[in-house]
């Protein structure tokens, strides 16, 4: 167990992370991510609020719709990632456990005097993720069969059949893995219900599913190329750097957009890549020397992956290094390790493989 | 924890077992499951030479780096490669399959200042 934003977390249970992470991938992970923090926001000036404060588009957005977006600063930087949902009426924000107290006080603080009502329900929400090739198969045998038809990134409030409970619960098609799954929101009350009902109706049903510690989640999303918030995006990392250019609209007004547009329009002094590395586990703050042999930046992330079987980090870099085939060295303990600059992600998430 | 009852300890988790007019070490049952998940594994070169207590090899798990300590002066005379593609082994076969080197002791009076395996179990269950 490991203190994490408060709350205590399993980096790995019994398990062990490898057999977790594969686990995931090959049938059903349960996460138990109460951790994660849950913002409404409503009222008649809600729509334009939440258009000017975040990156992504989110008025084109229908009832239900779930969508990734940036939180920035007015200097352009990551101040946190966010998932919104678009209830009818209400906006329904999922925040990183660490940024949940700075991002509500950064929302209140744009608001206008009237009109937007901002409220944290994080103590009152649990937030429990089901992910893997068998979690809607799963779900449907809790739902009556009303998941495997949602499409992805969109949400429905359904009744679960768990623990023997009817659990009300908002369900999103969404995910942090890189395989179909969904995301549950219920009342904390809740929790045990939904948490061991889903592991009993997973055991009646043949199903093979366990539970994911902090190792594997970081592992299964790594793999899949998304970001974690304080490595691959930060309050000092500009989206453009980090290639996340695509979640922000420049059609619209939002907190950020002239530093961004600024970036963009001067080429990044530095530029996220994935690089593969021979010799040993490339970690968090490990340097990256370029082919001159001289620094050229710096790993933020970097692990074993279980579902490629490679040693990788993710790494900022020169942009003139940032070519995927660029061969570069890690420094792992004062030696260097031979690395290349690959393609992200490593591995393709389930809902990206069209043909 | 599992003990291998023809092996002496260090308080820092390694085994070290005679074998032959060689010595053979590893790390713990204790250690293997403090780590979690071991990923990748450094050792040394053949030939090399070490004093009681240096740091000969590095065990990388999910989480971590540790280093890994000689409980006994001498020169490294094999490693174990079936390490390289199967670094768990370490996690499954502590004491067998999971071998770190193997050593020519250079002080082999250093043996009987190691731990019994009942010394080293009770230091290992006060962490």
């Amino acid at each position: 167990m490991a203190p994490f934003a408060g709350y205590d977390m399993p980096i790995s249970y019994p398990t062990g992370s490898v057999e977790e992470h594969n686990i995931c991938r090959r049938s059903v992970g349960l996460f138990d991510i109460d951790h994660m923090g849950q913002v409404e926001v409503s009222g008649p000036g809600a729509d334009a609020f939440v258009s000017g404060l975040v990156s992504a588009p989110v008025l084109d957005m229908a009832d239900n719709d779930a969508r990734y977006s940036l939180l920035l600063s007015e200097e352009g930087t990551v101040l946190d990632d966010l998932f919104i949902y678009r209830l009818p009426g209400k906006w329904w924000i999922v925040v990183n456990a660490s940024n949940r107290h700075a991002d509500v006080a950064w929302m209140k603080s744009r608001a206008p005097a009237s009109g937007v009502a901002i409220d944290d329900l994080s103590d009152a929400v649990y937030m429990i993720a089901v992910q893997g090739p068998n979690a809607c198969r799963l779900m449907d045998l809790a739902s009556g069969g009303k998941v495997s038809p949602m499409t992805r990134f969109t949400s429905a409030e359904l009744a679960l059949a768990l623990g023997g409970r009817s659990v009300k619960a908002l369900v999103g098609r969404t995910g942090y893995t890189g395989e179909d799954g969904v995301e549950l929101f219920f009342p904390a009350e809740d929790a045990h219900a939904v948490w061991q009902g889903l592991l009993d109706l997973a055991a009646a049903h043949g199903i093979e599913a366990g539970p994911i510690g902090l190792g594997a989640r970081d592992s299964l999303r790594f793999e899949a190329g998304m970001p974690l918030h304080g490595h691959e995006i930060s309050p000092s990392i500009n989206p453009v750097e980090a290639g996340f250019k695509w979640a922000c609209d420049f059609s619209k007004d939002f907190v950020g957009k002239a530093a961004v547009e600024a970036v963009a329009a001067s080429g990044p002094a530095r530029k996220l890549v994935g690089l593969e590395v021979t010799g040993g586990v490339p970690r968090e703050g490990y340097v990256v020397l370029g082919p001159d042999g001289k620094e050229t930046g710096a790993c933020v992330a970097g692990m074993f992956c279980p579902s490629v079987g490679k040693y990788a980090a993710n790494a900022f870099v020169r942009p003139e290094h940032a070519k995927a085939g660029t061969v570069l060295k890690v420094l792992i303990r004062d030696k260097e390790k031979d690395a290349v600059v690959v393609k992200r992600p490593l591995y393709v998430p389930v809902y990206r493989r069209q043909a | 924890m599992k003990l291998d009852a023809n092996a002496r300890y260090r308080k820092s988790h390694e085994w070290v077992r005679k074998d032959g007019a060689q010595y053979v070490v590893g790390i713990s049952d204790h250690a293997q499951e403090s780590l979690g998940d071991i990923v990748f594994v450094e050792l040394p070169a053949v030939g090399k030479a070490f004093k009681q207590g240096d740091a000969f090899a590095v065990v990388e798990s999910v989480k971590a780096a540790s280093d890994v300590y000689l409980p006994m002066s001498g020169k490294i005379v094999a490693v174990n490669d079936a390490l390289e593609g199967a670094p768990d082994l370490i996690n499954r076969e502590p004491y067998s399959g999971g071998w770190l080197v193997k050593f020519e002791a250079s002080n082999p009076a250093e043996w009987d200042g190691l731990l019994e395996p009942s010394a080293y179990e009770a230091e290992a269950s006060k962490e």
